[in-house]
This record gives C-alpha cells, structure tokens and sequence, in this order.
C-alpha cells in the first residue's frame, strides 16, 4: 500500500531545513504552504533523500470565493509513499502563485489547465497559454462566479 | 529552439528554411480532433506543440450542478472507449468521502468489468497504432471483432455498449445473468489464441519492427518527472502499477504480474499492452472461479450528501493513473470535482518524443501513447 505521509511528519522534515515561516496557518489536518516559498519548499521535498517525491501526482485548484487553493499531491515511486500540501491564495483578481515546470515537467500541462479554468497564472511557466479553450474567452469557467 | 513555443523566424541557419506544418485537427491518425503544430526542416522535426480543446465539455463544471450518482454518467464520456475504468475511478473516490465499503461480490464484478474492459481498450490502442503504420483497416478490423465480443458481454451484464454507469456508490447496478461465466470462459478461451494470432502478425513483421524498435526512447527518469503513468510508464522500465502498489478492490487477493519493458522506445510501449492484456487474461480466470455469491449493492440514499471534507480516489485505468478529486460542501452536488486524466498528463513528453525524429514519425510515436482525446478535452 502506498503510505500517505502524516502532517506532523511532513511538518517536521521541512521545520528541520527552513524556517516556520515558510507555513501558512493549517487548518484540519493539512499542511498549508506560503505562496512566497513554494518553490522552494517543492526543489527541497524532490531532492530530500526521506522524502524523495519523484512524481507530482496531481494538480488541482478549488474556489472557496474569498480564497483559491491549490492543492499538490506528491509521490514517491521508490519509497512508495505519497503526500499533499496545499497553498492558499486570497482574492479573486490577478492571482499568481509560483510555476514548478522547472522541479517537475509533468507540472507543465496541469498548470496550464489552471490557468484556463481557475484564472490563476503560474510565474515562471515558459508557455502560459490557455489550453483547453481559446485565447479571447471571457472569463474562466470554473470559478464559481462563472455563469 | 525556445523552450515552449516556436520561433518560425529562426534566422541563425541561413539557407535552410523550416516549415510550419499543421497536422489536423481533422486527420484520421489523430485519434480523434487533435491538432499538432509541427515546425520542421526538411523532413527532421524540430519542435511540435499540441492544440487541443476541441472536444471540451466542461465535465467538471457539469458535475457541479450534478447530484453525485448523476455524475456517474459523465464519467463514461471521458474516456469513451474504457467507461468502466472512468466509473470506478469516481466511485473509488466517493465511497471514500462517504466511508461506504462494497460487498466482496461486487468487488469481484468490478474488477471483472474493468480488466474487460482494459483488454478492449488496449486493443483499440494497438489496432489504432498499426493502421497509422500502413497496415489499412483489416488489423484494425480484427482487434474490432474481439472488442465487439467484450461489449456484448457488457450489454449482457448492464444493457449499455460504451456509456455504462454500471459502478454505483456501494456496489454495482445489476448481478451478472447465469450464462455470463460461461459466455466469459469461451470468450477467454478464443482471445488467447486470437492474441498469440495478432502477436504472429505483429512480432515479426520487419516493417513494424523497424518503424518501432528504438525510436522515439523515453528514459525512465524522465518518465516520472514528467508525470507518465500507465503502459507508458512501466514501457520505460519503472515496476509501478497502481493494482501492485496500492491495491484497491480485490487486487491484493489476485495474482499476476507487471510487464515491464527496457528501452521506453515505441516497441515496447506496444509490447507491454500486449502483455497486459494476457495478464488480464489471467486475472480474469481467477476472478471467475473465486468469485463469491452474496449481495451486489449496500443500501445508500439516492441523493448522497456526504460529510463536508474531500477525497482523492483512483485506478489503473488502461491509460494511466486516473483520478478524481472531490470536494463536498455537504448537500447533494459536489463542490468541486477535479479529473485528474492520463492521457492529457502523459502528453507533457509528445514534444520529447517526436523532435529529432522524421514527420512520418510523429504520428507512430503519438498513437503509441495511446491517448484518448474524450479525455483529454474534457
């Protein structure tokens, strides 16, 4: 079985190489990053040798209308284990969080469909193009406020 | 060459001109309406960049305005040729936000039911692939035959051919009719011959062989950091099968093994779907002689409100790993429902796999991921 990393695991391996301030305020049992540091945090959790996370498993975004959250699922192939970590975003406008194509190439495609979707622009994506629907389309259709 | 996108003014090779070249949306290799942007010189791919979107339909939006078991239904139309692999997948992840365990019948039903279906969906896949080769239509007509085969068995079981919604919350929609284990063996029976048929053909045809063998390589490493999952993955040597490592269902009770190939070029990717299907094979046989009687399906409401939270659930679909995550803000529709799908993830390395190589082989290199643009699009 593929083991889910526990939170106070995960909290406590990253507290060991920087600072609390790369956390953002948790809330249930989940680890909340700073935007500010995500990609810092994510080059550290690849070439970590306990964490070790090969593959980002799987992007997703989801409106909470006063805030978007981004939720990354990691997984490592040869330990055979799997964690997530999520990253808030306030507001509605102009939201922009870090790309990590440069950590993982499998980010490329996922964060695009974001972008469509959720309107959240990933800095640093070296093709930051809608993909699924075409350049000029009002608004992004999964936010909540999306007729 | 940039990094993502094309320069057609590239000046700093004077006297060789390259062409931008598009390939499709309409063109019969592509699997569907895909378009493929290719830059080339001469006849030497230098950058190719996917187009694709046409076949949107928004399904995660949909879901949102969906009860939960109306969702079940726009599952199907993702990947329109393994609709039972797509039903399991969010049936997995709704009966963990709900806590709801099937009975062990219908445990073994399902995975009769998607291990059938992976046989025809590989089979799609590599009939597909060898009619790009230039072998017109009668290989494809051949591995229709078995796939017609499949789906009257389905149609047998559920009454539907492609669009199924057999996986419900807690179980299954109908038992299987006493003649379906029988019509299975016979079935089995005939697709192993029929298999060892189609790799007589296939294995030692020297145009297959040198159109496959050690073109389009993609090294296990790269594999992961690119996301692939699936044959795809396992082609490049890398022993990760969601049923091995994180079983779900009855896996962990099954035996079978999981072929694996060495030099992730487009001969192995072809090789290890023929494999598979014979592990299916195998899978299958043990799935008909243990399966226990007993009831099919727990009672759940007919509109679920699950309790406020989320849940990731997925399956070895025959593409990969495919996933859905759903969020529940407690009434009857879910709040978010994201897709995580194979085809479109593992089509991060297209760009990796055709450059350098000739234009006649983008198209053997892309039918050999297999991608299936129902679910790509969305």
């Amino acid at each position: 079985m593929t083991i889910e990393l526990d939170t106070q695991i995960i909290s406590d391996h990253i507290n060991e190489f920087f600072d609390d301030d790369v956390f953002d305020i948790p809330e249930g049992n989940v680890v909340y990053i700073k935007p500010g540091s995500l990609r810092e945090v994510c080059s550290f959790l690849k070439d970590d040798p306990f964490m070790d996370m090969q593959m980002l498993r799987y992007v997703d975004a989801v409106d909470f209308i006063d805030r978007f959250e981004l939720r990354y699922a990691l997984l490592s192939l040869n330990k055979n284990h799997s964690m997530t970590f999520k990253v808030r975003l306030w507001g509605r406008e102009d939201l922009s969080a870090e790309s990590v194509v440069n950590i993982w190439a499998g980010a490329n495609l996922q964060e695009r469909e974001i972008y469509d979707l959720m309107g959240i622009s990933f800095a640093g994506h070296p093709n930051m193009k809608r993909v699924f629907l075409w350049e000029g389309f009002p608004g992004h259709p999964l936010r909540k406020d999306f007729p | 060459m940039k990094d993502d996108f094309m320069d057609i003014n590239d000046k700093s090779n004077p006297g060789m001109e390259t062409v931008l070249l598009n390939l499709g949306p309409q063109h019969p290799s592509t699997h569907g309406v895909f378009r493929l942007r290719t830059l080339l010189d001469g006849e030497e791919v230098i950058d190719v960049e996917p187009i694709f979107g046409y076949l949107h339909r928004g399904s995660s939006k949909l879901a949102e305005e969906r009860s939960y078991t109306q969702v079940i239904t726009l599952t199907d139309r993702l990947d329109y040729l393994a609709g039972m692999s797509n039903n399991l997948a969010y049936i997995n992840a709704l009966e963990k936000l709900c806590g709801v365990e099937p009975p062990i019948r219908a445990s073994y039903l399902r995975v009769i039911m998607v291990e059938l279906m992976r046989i025809a969906s590989h089979l799609m896949g590599i009939g597909f692939l060898i009619n790009d080769l230039g072998a017109w239509v009668t290989p494809l007509m051949h591995m229709f035959r078995e796939r017609e085969k499949i789906l009257d068995l389905f149609e047998m079981v559920c009454g539907a051919r492609v669009t199924f919604s057999y996986m419900r919350l807690g179980g299954v929609s109908h038992d299987i009719p006493d003649q379906f284990k029988g019509e299975l063996n016979t079935f089995l029976n005939d697709l192993t011959t029929k298999i060892q048929e189609y790799e007589n053909l296939i294995i030692g045809n020297e145009i297959i062989i040198s159109r496959m063998k050690g073109v389009a390589k993609l090294s296990g490493e790269r594999a992961i950091n690119s996301s692939v999952t699936g044959p795809n993955l396992r082609a490049s040597g890398v022993d990760w099968d969601l049923r091995k490592s994180d079983p779900y269902e009855i896996y962990a009770q099954l035996e079978f093994d999981v072929p694996k190939g060495e030099n992730g070029d487009n001969w192995d990717r072809m090789i290890v779907r023929i494999e598979e299907m014979k592990q299916s094979i195998y899978i299958l046989r043990q799935c008909i002689e243990s399966i226990p009687t007993g009831e099919t399906r727990v009672e759940t409401d007919f509109f679920v409100r699950p309790p406020v939270g989320e849940a990731y659930g997925m399956v070895e679909a025959p593409k990969g790993e495919l996933g859905f995550y759903l969020v529940s803000d407690g009434t009857i529709a879910p709040y978010r429902c994201g897709i995580r799908s194979p085809s479109f993830i593992n089509l991060t390395v297209l760009r990796e796999l055709c450059v350098g190589w000739k234009l006649a082989d983008i198209i053997v290199n892309f039918g050999t991921l297999d991608i299936n643009v129902g679910e790509v699009d969305r």
